[in-house]
């Protein structure tokens, strides 16, 4: 474990109570029959992909562009898992082929 | 019952395969970083969320304090509040078995709520807590052989936490393709880079976060006009 048995216990508690409030929200706030703030809907469209594009960026947050290897076998990967899921669109073969690609970059490659 | 129960099954067959293999991944992580098949199994059954449960792991593998943590979730899981919307009145039905069908709502199990409508003779609220139930036991399995998995295999999996990254990949692309407004994933991406820079790989986050959701709101009705 990187961190305390009761840290962790912590992490895992709050990150649960809170997917559970965001999944209940709206039958908490709309049980009844009011209408929705249009700026919640706004953001219930446009949200999801900023957020999403946002942790790809946090993913890779730990390249170094100054020093060797450059990135390049992130960048590589990432590449090969967008185009793979452009051309083919399949969820398991882009995740699966990608990983194995990266693995084999940064352990015998690089 | 047993004709409920076999055409939930049936069902959620292509939920099966995907939670297999995301739960596994997922399990295999998560015992990389120190967490053994009991912690997952507890993980997949009350925190029980997708591509929330993958960045748990960096939240605990960084030491994160409760406020990151929640603030991190809230942000992630938006989207589940617009779930809940369509589900209001199907919910209403349920009784107590509502608080479990608001537990199991993930993007999958919402997706198959909306696709499937129970036939004649079928009560829907058992309809929906079979789908849910199967659903949450296909993902727990999935976490728990990949942390079982992960103690016992002895190949170097240094970089299998790309599985990840690859995995945000996918769904930018999958949501890049449905949307023909791409502003808000380039907004996402250009503050998080620029974030990154100025607040370095341990800060970035709340501001990317706080200049996306404002930005958002300040190009409302530019994009508005567009869709």
């Amino acid at each position: 474990m990187p961190i305390s048995f009761g840290h962790s216990v912590m992490i895992i508690v709050v990150v649960s109570i809170c997917t559970y409030f965001t999944r209940a929200a709206a039958f908490l706030l709309l049980g009844g029959k009011r209408e929705v703030p249009s700026s919640v809907k706004y953001l219930g469209k446009v949200l999801p992909p900023a957020i999403i594009a946002i942790l790809v960026v946090y993913c890779l947050k730990g390249i170094n562009p100054v020093s060797f290897p450059f990135g390049l076998p992130e960048i590589i990967a990432v590449l090969c898992v967008g185009l793979l899921h452009i051309w083919q669109r399949n969820n398991l073969l882009s995740i699966g082929l990608g990983t194995i690609i990266y693995m084999v970059l940064i352990q015998l490659v690089f | 019952m047993k004709k409920t129960f076999k055409y939930a099954f049936i069902q959620t067959l292509p939920v099966l395969f995907g939670y297999l293999f995301m739960g596994f991944a997922f399990g295999i992580l998560f015992e990389k970083a120190g967490y053994n098949f009991i912690w997952a199994f507890f993980v997949s059954l009350i925190c029980y969320a997708g591509s929330m449960q993958f960045v748990l792991i960096t939240l605990l593998t960084g030491g994160a304090s409760a406020i990151h943590s929640a603030f991190m979730t809230l942000m992630i899981n938006f989207r589940h509040i617009f779930y809940g919307l369509s589900l209001i009145e199907r919910f209403k039905e349920a009784g107590k078995t509502k608080f479990y069908l608001i537990h199991a709502l993930t993007d999958e199990t919402y997706s198959l709520l909306c696709l499937v409508k129970p036939k004649e003779g079928m009560q829907d609220k058992k309809l929906m807590l079979y789908i849910s139930i199967l659903d949450h036991v296909y993902w727990i399995i999935g976490c728990v052989l990949g942390a079982l998995v992960g103690q016992i295999i002895s190949f170097d999996t240094t970089g299998i936490d790309f599985a990840m990254t690859a995995l945000f990949v996918v769904i930018l692309v999958e949501q890049w393709k449905e949307s023909k407004q791409h502003l808000p994933a380039i907004i996402g991406g250009g503050c998080a880079i620029i974030s990154l820079l100025v607040f370095g790989s341990d800060n970035f986050l709340p501001p990317a976060l706080l200049v996306t959701v404002l930005m958002l709101l300040f190009y409302r009705a530019n994009m508005e006009k567009q869709s």
